[in-house]
């Protein structure tokens, strides 16, 4: 397979390893110590660490500078862009600026709505949408223009992904939206969190029969849950998230403890049987504000050392 | 049509009451269907801030009136007597009547009792909902009939996001997701392939992006 770009994300997949993916979130300050010390932690058990763009609409240090403090480490960042703050001049103002840096990967997201953040009074952009920025990305890339049309001197050399949600609703346009994605331009996918394998495996059953796996690369989207607390509010708070009751009475049945090592123990459970599932490229692992477990699930799932690509 | 709600009574009170005369000033046509802004309401508003006036010992003096609308010059010959007379004016209306009141009586102030909410429909008597924004570059054609840019939060034009739930936005269970809504509609119109087209990334110059809108009819 052609290599596009100096993604290290990509060489992996494309070089047919299972491909290890995590996240780290910006702190509510401008002392960047904070997510250069998570980077260091995970940096030799993953191939690359999404920053992300002020997740839950909550206020941080930009995603961007954040993946310039990662590179400047020597690790890979992901530049994680939401559609919601920015317009199409600042979205493509960003991906050049993020390339003049050597960042070489990024995710297109819509972003959570303003109302579950720190400025639920905020004004929301959405020039584009998600697929929109996927088809910006690609085309600053491919055809070395702007979206007005202006050649691009030098184009942004980014490998691109999207994410994907298999248990939001409605269940049936859920592999029909993977397809759009991937015509917009989507050369990778990293996935909601799994909880629930067989409808993930549903998903994924769907995906093959139409050929999308041989078309982008799924990632599973990982977090372990730290407590049955967790697993509740995540099944009953979080929109789009699907926990099963068995998973929660698994972790309720174990003392408070020993709940957290239990939850890891589920994550590498569930990547066992996700490395099974065919059209499966590799794992995302998001654990939230618990990156020093990140090395453990990795090892535990046979997934380390991680492979060396040029 | 265009939906207000009356704004709260003391933020009303606290704009007017420094006047000597004051008229309260209906608009019989959008903002009477929601029961907020017509003649009927005007004439309760302006007894409310007589009520007020005399708790306070304030000496004012309020009429009210109305017409039919606020935004259109004829509907304006029958109450010409009375806004010339008016220290001040108080309108009902939407925020286009209460400009056009304002561009027509240059030296009269003229505050607004209403916040003009939204365009929307009489799903059924007393509850209104959101269903267009004017952007200017109508995709109902391609949406099965359901705006994405008024009834989506995010305002996608390529398919629900990740928070839909059960048929609801992730920002509320009391909003229907409009990504689901299209997608049942394309479903009974046999129209499903239809959802995997992708919608082209929108002109917003057509929007209020643009600056503001005008149309003219070059026959008139």
């Amino acid at each position: 397979m052609e290599i596009k770009t100096n993604s290290r994300l990509e060489k992996v997949l494309k070089n047919g390893h299972m491909a290890v993916s995590s996240e780290c979130g910006p702190p509510r300050s401008s002392d960047p110590s904070g997510i250069i010390k998570k980077g260091h932690l995970i940096k030799n058990h993953v191939d690359c660490i999404n920053i992300t763009d002020n997740q839950t609409s909550v206020t941080r240090l930009c995603s961007l500078a954040s993946c310039i403090h990662l590179k400047n480490e020597g690790l890979e960042p992901v530049l994680q862009m939401v559609v919601r703050d920015r317009n199409r001049i600042a979205l493509q103002s960003d991906i050049l600026g993020a390339a003049s840096f050597g960042i070489n990967s990024m995710l297109c997201l819509s972003g959570d709505h303003q109302s579950f953040g720190d400025h639920p009074s905020a004004q929301n952009v959405f020039d584009l949408d998600s697929m929109q920025l996927l088809q910006t990305v690609r085309y600053m890339r491919d055809e070395g223009k702007f979206l007005g049309g202006d050649e691009i001197k030098v184009p942004p050399n980014l490998f691109v992904g999207a994410a994907a949600n298999p248990f939001a609703d409605p269940f049936h346009i859920r592999v029909p939206r993977l397809a759009k994605k991937i015509a917009a331009g989507a050369e990778f996918i990293q996935t909601q969190c799994v909880y629930n394998l067989e409808k993930f495996e549903l998903w994924m059953k769907g995906v093959v029969e139409r050929g999308l796996h041989e078309k982008v690369f799924i990632m599973a989207g990982i977090t372990p849950m730290r407590s049955v607390g967790m697993a509740k509010y995540m099944a009953r708070a979080v929109p789009g998230m699907d926990v099963p009751e068995d998973l929660v009475k698994r972790l309720s049945g174990v003392p408070k403890d020993k709940q957290a090592e239990e939850g890891i123990t589920i994550a590498v459970e569930a990547i066992e049987r996700l490395k099974e599932c065919t059209g499966v490229s590799g794992f995302h692992i998001m654990a939230i504000e618990w990156e020093e477990k990140v090395p453990e699930i990795v090892e535990r799932s046979g997934l380390y050392p991680r492979p060396v690509v040029d | 049509m265009i939906i207000g709600e009356q704004k709260p009574f003391e933020e009303i009170w606290e704009m007017v009451k420094g006047h000597k005369q004051l008229t309260v000033f209906g608009c019989n046509t959008c903002v009477a269907v929601c029961h907020q802004g017509g003649n009927k309401e005007a004439e309760i508003m302006a007894s409310l801030l007589r009520m007020r006036a005399t708790q306070e010992g304030l000496e004012i003096d309020i009429k009210n009136g109305g017409i039919e609308r606020q935004c259109e010059h004829p509907f304006f010959e029958s109450a010409k007597a009375l806004l010339d007379q008016s220290e001040a004016v108080l309108s009902l209306a939407c925020g286009i009547g209460v400009q056009f009141v304002a561009e027509k009586y240059m030296n009269t102030p003229v505050y607004p009792a209403l916040n003009t909410t939204f365009l929307g429909d009489v799903k059924q008597d007393g509850f209104f909902t959101e269903k267009c924004q004017a952007c200017g570059d109508c995709v109902l054609g391609v949406t099965g009939g359901v705006c994405p840019v008024s009834r989506c939060c995010k305002r996608l034009f390529n398919g629900p996001c990740g928070g839909s739930s059960n048929g609801k936005c992730e920002i509320s269970k009391d909003i229907d997701c409009a990504w689901q809504l299209v997608v049942d509609r394309l479903q009974a119109l046999g129209k499903m392939d239809d959802y995997e087209k992708l919608v082209p990334i929108k002109d917003w110059s057509k929007d209020r992006a643009g600056g503001p809108r005008s149309f003219k009819l070059e026959d008139f």
